[in-house]
C-alpha cells in the first residue's frame, strides 16, 4: 500500500511541475488556435455567436483564395519578406565577416546594435513615420539641397520602400549578431589548417567559413521569415497598409478584416492560412535547431 | 593568431562606428523631437537642437497617460514573474523526468512558439469575453504568459541541462523536497538564463500592441495602444508623440545597456551552443 502510493507520487511529480505551464499554454494558446480553426467554418460578424445557420464549411477558404485583396496582401507579404530578408542577410553577414576579429569595445557596440530590436515596434513605426514625413520629416529636410521632396508614405512604391528600409534598420543587426556568434564559435584549428594549406581571402570565406556557419544562417533566415509573417505593428503605425494595399502585410490584413471590416469568419480563414505557413517554417526551424535533440 | 594590424583595426572601428551611427540616428531624432515645441517641429528644415523644452513630457504625464504607464508596468512585471515561475517548473520537469506526455508537451510548445498575435486576436477576444476577462489586465497577462512560455521553457531547459544531477541527488539524500530543491538549489544556478528569459518576456508584454488593443478598455489600456490612439487622435503633434515614445522605449533601452550579454544569449539561443 505504502509502496504503491509512493510510486503514484513519483509518477505524478513531473506533472506537478509541468501542469501549471501546460494548462496555461492549453487555455491561452492552443484553445484560441483551435477556436480559430472552428471559426473559419462560420460566416460571422464581430460579436456574433457561433450558430448552425452560419456554417459555411470550406466556403470561406474558397473565398480567401478568390479574394483579390487577400491575394494582393499575400503578394505584398512575399515581396516584402523576400526583399528584406535577402538584403538583411547580405548586409548582416557581410558586416560580420568584415568585423569578425574581436576588437576592444565590441560589447558596447553590440548593446547599440540590439536597441532597434528591443524597443516597441509601435515606437519604431512612429519614429520612421516621422523620418519619412513629407513636410516635417528629417529625410526630406536632408534631401532639400537636391531639390527633391518625395511624398514617401503617400506613394505606393515609395511607401513599400519605406517599410523595407525600416525593417532593414531594425533587423540587420540581428543577422549581424547571429552571424558573428557563428563565426566566433568556429573551430580555430580548422581555420588555421586551411590557412596553412594556402587558402585565404575570398576562398576562405566562400569554401570554409560560410559552409561552416550555414546551419546558423539557415536558422537566421527562418527566424526572419517567421517574423516577417507575424509582424504588423510597424506597418500599422507607418502606413496602416496604404496607400491602397501597397503595404498591407498579411498579418495586418487579418487584423483589419476582423476589427475594421468585422468579418470574423473570413479573418479566421485567413488566420488558418497564416498559421499553416508559420507552422511549416517552424517545423523547418526545428529540423535545424531542436532543443530536445541537443542532448547533454 | 596574426599580429594586430593597426590600419585594419582602424578601418574596423570606422565600420562599427558608422553602423552604430546609422542605428542611433533615428533614435536621436526621436529624442530631439520630443524636446521641441509644436512650432519647431514644423520649422523650415530639420535640425537637432532647437531651444529644448520638457513641455511635451509634462503634457503627456499630466493626461491619462500616467494611468496607462501604470497598467503597462503591472502587465509587464506580472507577466514576466508568472512566466518565469511556470517556465522554470516546466523546463525542470522536461529536463529531469521521462514521463508520459513529455514528448507531446515538448513538440506542442515548440510549434506554438511562433503563433502570430494577429491570429490570436479574434479567438482570444471571443473566448476571453465569454470568460468575463475580456477587458482587464488579468486577461492580458494570461495571453502574454501563454505566448512567452514556449520560448522561456526552451531557453531554461538548455540551462537546466547544464546543471549536474549529482547536486540534486546529494540534496535529496539530505531530505530536501522536490520543490524546495528546485527553487533553492537549481534556480540560483540559472541566473543568466532567467535574466535572458525575463528580458524577452518583459519586452513582449511591454511592447505588444495587437492583443492589447482588443483586450483592454479606456481604463485598462497599456502604453503601446495608448500611443497608437495618440497618432490618430492628435494627428501630427510630433513632439508629444515622441515624448510618449521615449517613455515607452526607456525600459527596454535601460535593459539593453545593462544586460546586452543576456540579450545576445536569448537572441542566439538554439542556434549557437551557449
Amino acid at each position: 500500500m505504502q509502496l504503491s502510493s509512493l510510486r503514484l507520487r513519483r509518477r505524478l511529480l513531473p506533472w506537478m511541475f509541468a501542469l501549471p505551464a501546460v494548462a496555461t499554454m492549453a487555455f491561452g494558446l492552443l484553445y484560441p488556435v483551435a477556436e480559430s480553426f472552428r471559426l473559419s467554418f462560420y460566416e460571422l460578424k464581430l460579436g456574433e455567436a457561433v450558430s448552425p445557420e452560419a456554417f459555411r464549411g470550406l466556403a470561406l477558404f474558397a473565398e480567401v483564395l478568390a479574394d483579390s485583396a487577400a491575394r494582393q496582401s499575400m503578394l505584398v507579404t512575399l515581396h516584402f519578406a523576400f526583399v528584406v530578408v535577402a538584403l538583411e542577410m547580405v548586409l548582416g553577414v557581410g558586416i560580420a565577416l568584415a568585423l569578425e576579429k574581436p576588437i576592444r569595445g565590441m560589447s558596447a557596440f553590440r548593446s547599440i546594435f540590439v536597441l532597434p530590436m528591443m524597443i516597441a515596434p509601435i515606437c519604431v513605426g512612429l519614429i520612421w513615420r516621422y523620418m519619412f514625413d513629407t513636410n516635417a520629416g528629417p529625410i526630406n529636410a536632408w534631401l532639400e539641397p537636391f531639390g527633391v521632396k518625395p511624398a514617401w508614405l503617400a506613394d505606393p512604391g515609395l511607401a513599400f520602400l519605406a517599410i523595407c528600409v525600416t525593417d532593414i534598420w531594425q533587423f540587420t543587426p540581428f543577422v549581424f549578431i547571429m552571424a558573428l556568434a557563428g563565426l566566433q564559435g568556429l573551430d580555430r584549428s580548422t581555420l588555421e589548417a586551411a590557412h596553412l594549406d594556402g587558402v585565404s581571402g575570398w576562398q576562405m570565406i566562400r569554401h570554409i567559413k560560410l559552409p561552416l556557419i550555414a546551419p546558423i544562417l539557415a536558422i537566421t533566415i527562418l527566424m526572419r521569415l517567421i517574423d516577417a509573417l507575424r509582424g504588423l505593428e510597424v506597418v500599422y503605425a507607418m502606413t496602416n497598409g496604404g496607400p491602397g494595399l501597397s503595404t498591407e502585410l498579411f498579418s495586418l490584413h487579418i487584423y483589419k478584416s476582423a476589427f475594421v471590416t468585422q468579418r470574423m469568419g473570413h479573418s479566421a480563414a485567413l488566420s488558418v492560412c497564416l498559421l499553416i505557413a508559420t507552422m511549416v517554417l517552424s517545423a523547418a526551424l526545428l529540423a535545424f535547431a531542436n532543443p530536445i535533440r541537443r542532448g547533454r | 593568431m596574426a599580429a594586430r594590424n593597426a590600419p585594419a583595426d582602424l578601418l574596423r572601428y570606422a565600420g562599427v562606428t558608422l553602423m552604430a551611427g546609422l542605428v542611433l540616428l533615428p533614435l536621436a531624432v526621436m529624442g530631439s523631437t520630443s524636446l521641441k515645441t509644436q512650432a519647431d517641429t514644423f520649422g523650415s528644415g530639420f535640425s537637432f537642437f532647437v531651444s529644448p523644452t520638457l513641455d511635451n513630457y509634462r503634457t503627456v504625464l499630466e493626461g491619462r497617460f500616467l494611468g496607462y504607464l501604470g497598467n503597462s508596468i503591472v502587465v509587464g512585471v506580472g507577466s514576466t514573474a508568472i512566466t518565469l515561475i511556470l517556465g522554470t517548473m516546466c523546463a525542470y520537469a522536461l529536463s529531469r523526468f521521462r514521463f508520459a506526455g513529455r514528448t507531446s508537451i515538448a513538440m506542442g510548445s515548440l510549434l506554438l512558439r511562433t503563433v502570430p498575435p494577429a491570429v490570436l486576436a479574434v479567438p482570444v477576444y471571443f473566448i476571453w469575453n465569454g470568460w468575463g476577462i475580456g477587458d482587464g489586465l488579468g486577461g492580458l497577462i494570461l495571453v502574454y504568459v501563454a505566448l512567452n512560455l514556449p520560448f522561456t521553457i526552451w531557453l531554461l531547459y538548455g540551462f537546466i541541462e547544464q546543471v549536474p544531477g549529482e547536486l540534486e541527488e546529494a540534496a535529496a539524500v539530505d531530505g530536501c523536497g522536490p520543490f524546495r530543491l528546485l527553487f533553492t538549489i537549481i534556480v540560483p544556478l540559472l541566473k543568466p538564463g532567467l535574466a535572458a528569459a525575463a528580458i524577452f518576456t518583459f519586452r513582449i508584454a511591454w511592447n505588444e500592441l495587437v492583443l492589447a488593443s482588443v483586450l483592454t478598455d479606456r481604463t485598462t489600456r497599456t502604453m503601446p495602444y495608448a500611443i497608437y490612439l495618440f497618432i490618430t487622435d492628435v494627428g501630427v503633434e510630433w513632439g508629444k508623440l515622441m515624448a510618449a515614445g521615449i517613455l515607452l522605449a526607456l525600459p527596454p533601452l535601460i535593459f539593453t545597456l545593462v544586460a546586452a550579454r543576456q540579450i545576445v544569449t536569448g537572441l542566439t539561443a538554439g542556434a549557437v551552443k551557449g
